[in-house]
């Protein structure tokens, strides 16, 4: 059990207690306010290099972690897969072991194959390793960004800030997490965030979109969608994952938006209070209709919003507390 | 909103043990009255003047300050805040601090700084403000208030307003707030 990520790797949120995600959060918190200055940059970073490897496609998640680390000054190394030596079939090992060669303090990770991120931490323990996505596993800055996040608009309404809710406002909140599980990286970091900061957490999907391990996980299995989108407090959705095979999962992705979207019919009945979230990309129309997302109670836009200040303070936890090497 | 005090005072780690009281409460008032007396003396009026609490020692002293400066002016003047954890040049050594809130309302261009704080030792949470600052503007100048000077500069730093000296051997501690001032050691040192 990691109890703060000071001057460690963040490879998955499975092993952090909840003083750790709180940590982050309220840090988060600090770096909210340091993007809303005319000057959004910070030293706390000065002389560090963090390399940025994305070995999968990504917009968002590798654009905020570049820009979190540009906004706390570190040096940032960028490697753009399509035209690297990774194109010649250079191996894993070997891009790391070059990239190290370099001088580097942290690495951002993205990769199609899960246990990647900890595989890195391996080949060079003296760097720390944010994971930004290992495949099926892990995305544990998306799980603490939407933790964030329902912290802040909740926080909001009942008017008061993050800061001074701490964790208290996530015990026994209701969140329900709908859509492609079994590939979904997002759902487990999210679930093991929100399990682990007190909330009670359902998930809904056809029976081949749920993992087979599902009965070990700190989740109830709820088979009656509407009744689900009744109970909840916060209704997580998920993209159906055709890169990953999940359109074999299911029969087409008008079944799957018949039994699993989210639709206007649907989004009528349920509370005015619950929040919509989603990661994105979205597949409008699929999981989710393009009026949901654009109406008030979705709050994807935060979301993203909240990317930089997030991977600000995972940045500067892991790597500004971590003595010269 | 405990749990986030408790969280913070537990990651900074800190832990006193008083061995004597050096000022009372209300000989910390006075100081911090007469304090804002040289303010406005220096200055003329507090028009041009923003008043920056550090976080987190420097904040309530800076909004007592604060109130006394506009008892004296009758007009309102009201007190920021900003956190250095972010500045510091210890961050490689020590741990990444706890962060708590920075809040200053205004662009600080051709503004009189008073920065607030409650111990001024070292020197190095005040160069890490100095910096901070240039990130709002530039200011006409930059004024040091400290409830107490303890000594040890490690940097070419002095103080424009002093509560108290308190010449002090390097391994003691001071707890400066504005319920008085008392000597002593760290407990976990």
């Amino acid at each position: 059990m990691i109890t703060s990520i000071r001057g460690q790797s963040l490879l998955s949120l499975d092993e952090l207690s909840r003083d750790a995600m709180l940590e982050v959060l309220d840090t988060a918190e600090s770096f909210v306010e340091v993007n809303r200055r005319t000057i959004k940059k910070v030293p706390a970073l000065k002389g560090r290099v963090v390399a940025s490897l994305f070995f999968e496609e990504s917009t968002r998640t590798r654009l905020s972690f570049e820009t979190a680390a540009k906004r706390l000054s570190a040096d940032v190394l960028s490697l753009a897969v399509a035209s690297s030596s990774v194109k010649k079939g250079e191996s894993l090992r070997d891009t790391i072991a070059t990239i190290d060669a370099l001088g580097i303090d942290a690495v951002v990770l993205r990769h199609r194959s899960s246990g990647a991120a900890l595989q890195v931490s391996r080949y060079v323990p003296h760097v720390r390793v944010i994971n930004a996505g290992d495949g099926q596993h892990q995305h544990p800055t998306q799980g603490l960004l939407d933790a964030f996040t329902i912290r802040q608009v909740l926080s909001e309404r009942r008017g008061t800030t993050g800061l001074e809710s701490g964790g208290e406002l996530f015990v026994g909140l209701r969140i329900l997490i709908v859509g492609d599980i079994r590939h979904s990286r997002v759902a487990r970091s999210d679930i093991a965030a929100y399990s682990t900061l007190g909330a009670e957490v359902r998930v809904c999907a056809p029976g081949t979109l749920l993992p087979d391990d599902v009965d070990r996980w700190p989740v109830t299995v709820a088979d009656d969608f509407e009744a689900s989108l009744e109970w909840a407090d916060v209704v997580g959705l998920l993209r159906l994952q055709a890169e990953r095979g999940s359109g074999a999962y299911v029969p087409s992705l008008d079944e799957f938006t018949f039994t699993h979207g989210l639709t206007v019919e649907r989004f009528a009945s349920i509370r005015p209070e619950t929040l919509i979230m989603h990661p994105g990309p979205m597949n409008r129309g699929v999981e989710v209709d393009s009026r949901v997302v654009d109406s008030s109670s979705a709050i994807v836009e935060q979301q993203v919003a909240n990317g930089v200040p997030i991977r600000m303070a995972v940045l500067y936890l892991s790597v500004a507390g971590s003595g010269e090497s | 909103m405990s749990s986030t005090n408790e969280r913070q005072a537990r990651a900074r780690g800190l832990a006193f043990l008083a061995k004597s009281q050096l000022m009372s409460a209300d000989d910390v008032a006075r100081a911090l009255r007469r304090m804002a007396h040289e303010v406005v003396e220096r200055n003329h009026s507090t028009e041009s003047i923003t008043i920056i609490g550090l976080q987190s020692g420097g904040a309530p002293i800076a909004e007592a300050l604060a109130g006394y400066l506009s008892e004296i002016a009758d007009a309102p003047v009201t007190a920021n805040v900003l956190d250095v954890s972010f500045y510091r040049d210890d961050l490689s050594h020590n741990p990444a601090p706890a962060s708590s809130k920075t809040s200053i309302d205004r662009d600080l261009t051709n503004r009189t700084v008073v920065l607030v704080d409650d111990v001024l030792f070292t020197g190095r949470t005040i160069r890490a403000a100095l910096n901070a600052l240039s990130d709002w503007g530039r200011p006409q100048a930059v004024q040091l208030c400290v409830l107490v000077d303890r000594g040890h500069r490690e940097l070419p730093i002095r103080p424009d307003f002093v509560g108290k000296n308190l010449p002090t051997s390097i391994d003691e501690a001071i707890v400066a707030t504005l319920d008085g001032v008392w000597i002593g050691t760290r407990a976990d040192a």
